[in-house]
């Protein structure tokens, strides 16, 4: 493969402009044009999903029920759930990252399978439209986002179309996956080996193969609910002689990898940032690469660790304990491969690295706490409680999600071809750190107290921890509005961006910005490799 | 560079003006890609077979011998066949053999139908017998045998379901043979068709030992 053997003299139209209206924009195989789809709609379900957890976290600012039921705040609850786990954190960097920049990456000019790319777009928007249709239905559900038996089985409330679209969402989620590894495997520029691919690459394949191994078991076993609901088929119900425990072993066989799919690939992009604002050769890289494969091998293996508390034998707990332990390792190869990397750098702090360098700080804090809440003996005390809830909005949120701003703001330059101001930029990572540890420090403590979790109402005693927090939670979102609207105002406002703002080393700042059509103007530059700067003074 | 240099080789080649590559090799690989994710789909279910067979040992076994062990068999022999049939339509359409291919297709697609007639009787017997889920000749039953047959009427009607995947993506095939968009030099879309339905012959060969035999 010699990539395009014509060669032109004049510019070639870049992707936004190659085809103008809209129904070229919903008809597109361009990778680019999907992910550019991708992020209008998740941009959209995050911000209808984080009004939907200010609402009721307003609720929480005093004790008793000020203007919410208590049904209704079960199903803003669940929706909140639903939307940010489906329609956000799971196919967030993926979907919008992976999709623009895997081929550019590699050398290559579109993913290995266009149509079928754009096919998990529509699966994603049908299954956004059948979780949201879900509340506006009448008797939206009340479940929690696990859909747990038999409750999911019992409840007069509306958990169909739900769970239909889970399940549409995960055949989009699979479908990705099966394409970037496919991507990966046979779109490779010839000259690049496997060691010589970017991180972000080798984070991306690594979360394909846990997309192609995992998301189908929860399909299959959201449907044996949906069975049992309509048809009454006895699978899990115990009053039918079904087994409860099946359930949840069978959703977390899915769902706890699920969380590997939302933070790998924040891993990689991280892997991206680092070495680029610090002008360094990435510290290690066999080493992060090798660690995305072993957290999503031992990361399928850890599922049973949200069933401590629901009646497993002791010698499975001990085992899922150890394992869960166990993934701590590769985990901390990373930050520790981060830190090594900037040591001795040329560091810039400009917006994208500000971001990451929080994403460390936060998953720290996010990924000790899982360590405890991974031994038994607490576990058992903190099941349950707002510890949890903590616990996974520093990873998930703190992790996953400021991965997915800090990536907008490294690679916004290339998709658009603008540059945002950096000042505003700046400010809004600040602001975003205090009202992120505002909002959930307090839950730490409340939790570690006693709160339980997804309650509506609570004890006098905990007023001063959910008052903060909804403060907090005040802040947080004035920190994501003046973020998005930075980037925003910069598409019509902002300068034209050149084609290597950062001085990065990867193939996507060797292309016009924005890219053309078929990514690259001749055959992409590999002579240099991804984390080989002039400036860096060690090579 | 022409359509046919473009399909002798494996290596993916890429048209200067839009994306449209063949790469029989990358289809395959997705293509195997999409039949672990259906494994592991039947995988689900086969493990709540398991779970529900050590609990409910003596109401499996129950069960199971009511089910006609001798329909199981016929139709187990007629899905083999028809993965045989595929075999030749594929084996064909690489050789030139149009017509043989269309005509092995053909077979393959009424060997499928049979088995949905056998599988459809089957149904409909126990269903004149009362036994469907909830009810009242069920609802007397143990709730082991309750169980049983609910696994039996969910992984038997999905793997019907898939049976009739099958069957359209074989029309699909052989539409795209008459008008020459599969063609000896070009037909991957035949061989992953060809690997799709020897899966869904592979799980029944699973189904049938698990609910037929163990009696």
């Amino acid at each position: 493969m010699a990539g395009i053997s014509t060669t032109l003299s004049a510019p070639l139209p870049n992707y936004l402009e190659a085809k103008p209206g809209i129904l070229s924009w919903v008809t597109t195989t361009d990778h680019k044009r999907i992910a550019l789809l991708y992020l209008g709609g998740m941009s959209f379900f995050f911000f209808f999903a984080m009004s939907l957890a200010v609402t009721f976290r307003l609720e929480l600012l005093f004790p008793g029920m000020q203007f919410l039921s208590h049904d209704i705040y079960n199903r803003l609850l669940t929706l909140h759930g639903v939307v940010m786990i489906f329609l956000f954190i799971i196919p967030g960097i993926p979907a919008v990252f992976g999709n623009f920049f895997l081929p550019i990456l590699i050398g290559a000019h579109d993913v290995a399978f266009p149509r079928l790319n754009l096919l998990s777009w529509y699966c994603y928007m049908a299954g956004a439209a059948l979780a949201v249709v879900s509340i506006l239905s009448g008797g939206g559900p009340d479940t929690g986002w696990t859909f747990y038996v038999p409750y999911s089985v019992k409840t007069g409330q509306n958990v169909f179309w739900p769970i239909l679209a889970a399940f549409i969402l995960g055949w989009s989620s699979i479908l990705t996956g099966l394409n970037f590894v496919t991507t990966v495997h046979r779109l490779r520029d010839k000259a690049m080996g496997w060691f010589q691919m970017p991180l972000f690459v080798w984070s991306l394949y690594a979360t394909g193969w846990v997309q192609i191994i995992a998301t189908p078991v929860v399909g299959i076993t959201l449907v044996m609910v949906l069975l049992e609901r309509f048809f009454g088929i006895p699978i899990f119900d115990p009053a039918r002689g079904g087994d409860p425990l099946l359930y949840e072993h069978l959703f977390w066989i899915y769902s706890h990898p699920a969380v590997y799919i939302m933070i790998l690939p924040a891993m990689g992009v991280v892997s991206e940032i680092i070495p680029t604002f610090s002008r360094k050769h990435i510290f290690g890289y066999k080493f992060i690469a090798y660690s995305s494969v072993a957290i999503a091998a031992i990361g399928s293996l850890v599922w049973a660790h949200h069933m401590f508390t629901s009646g497993m034998s002791d010698i499975a707990r001990i085992v899922f304990s150890f394992l869960t332990f166990l993934v701590a390792v590769p985990s901390a190869v990373k930050v520790f491969n981060w830190i090594a990397t900037m040591y001795k750098g040329a560091i810039r702090l400009d917006p994208p690295m500000i971001w990451a360098l929080m994403f460390i700080v936060l998953f720290s804090i996010g990924g000790l706490t899982g360590m405890i809440v991974a031994s038994l003996s607490l576990d058992v005390h903190l099941h349950d409680t707002s510890f949890v809830v903590a616990h996974f909005h520093y990873t998930m949120f703190g992790g996953t999600a400021v991965i997915f701003i800090a990536a907008l703001h490294y690679w916004w330059p290339k998709m658009f071809g603008r540059m945002y101001r950096v000042r505003p930029a700046k400010q809004a990572v600040w602001l975003f750190f205090i009202g992120f540890n505002m909002t959930y420090m307090p839950l730490f403590i409340a939790g570690a107290f006693g709160m339980p979790r997804r309650y509506a109402d609570y004890l006098p005693e905990y007023t001063v921890f959910h008052q903060l927090s909804t403060i907090g939670s005040w802040v947080m979102v004035a920190a994501l509005l003046l973020a998005f609207y930075n980037l925003v105002h910069s598409l019509f406002r902002g300068e034209r961006a050149p084609e290597d703002p950062w001085g990065g080393a990867t193939l996507e700042w060797r292309t016009p910005t924005p890219p053309p059509v078929l990514n690259f103007t001749g055959a992409p530059d590999l002579s240099r490799g991804p984390y080989e700067y002039p400036e860096d003074v060690a090579q | 560079m022409t359509e046919s240099q473009a399909t002798m080789t494996a290596e993916p080649v890429h048209a200067a003006d839009h994306v449209d590559h063949y790469d029989p090799l990358g289809a395959k690989i997705g293509m195997w890609l999409f039949l672990f994710t259906e494994v592991l789909l039947f995988g689900a279910m086969f493990i709540a077979f398991a779970v529900y067979l050590r609990q409910y040992r003596i109401e499996f076994m129950g069960g199971s011998r009511e089910l006609d062990r001798y329909l199981g068999l016929l139709n187990t022999a007629v899905l083999l066949t028809s993965s045989l049939t595929m075999a030749f339509a594929v084996a064909a359409m690489a050789r030139g053999q149009t017509r043989r291919a269309i005509g092995a297709l053909a077979a393959t697609l009424l060997f499928g139908a049979v088995f949905l007639v056998v599988k459809a009787r089957e149904w409909g017997y126990k269903f004149s017998h009362g036994i469907y889920p909830q009810s009242e000749t069920m609802l007397d039953r143990p709730v082991g045998e309750q169980v049983f047959y609910g696994l039996y009427f969910a992984m038997t009607g999905l793997h019907a379901l898939h049976v009739i995947i099958g069957m359209a993506i074989i029309v699909s095939a052989a539409a795209l043979i008459l008008r020459r968009r599969i063609r000896p030099d070009r037909h991957i879309y035949l061989e992953n068709t060809g690997l799709y339905w020897h899966l869904v012959d592979i799980i029944w060969i699973f189904l049938f030992p698990l609910f037929y035999l163990i009696g």
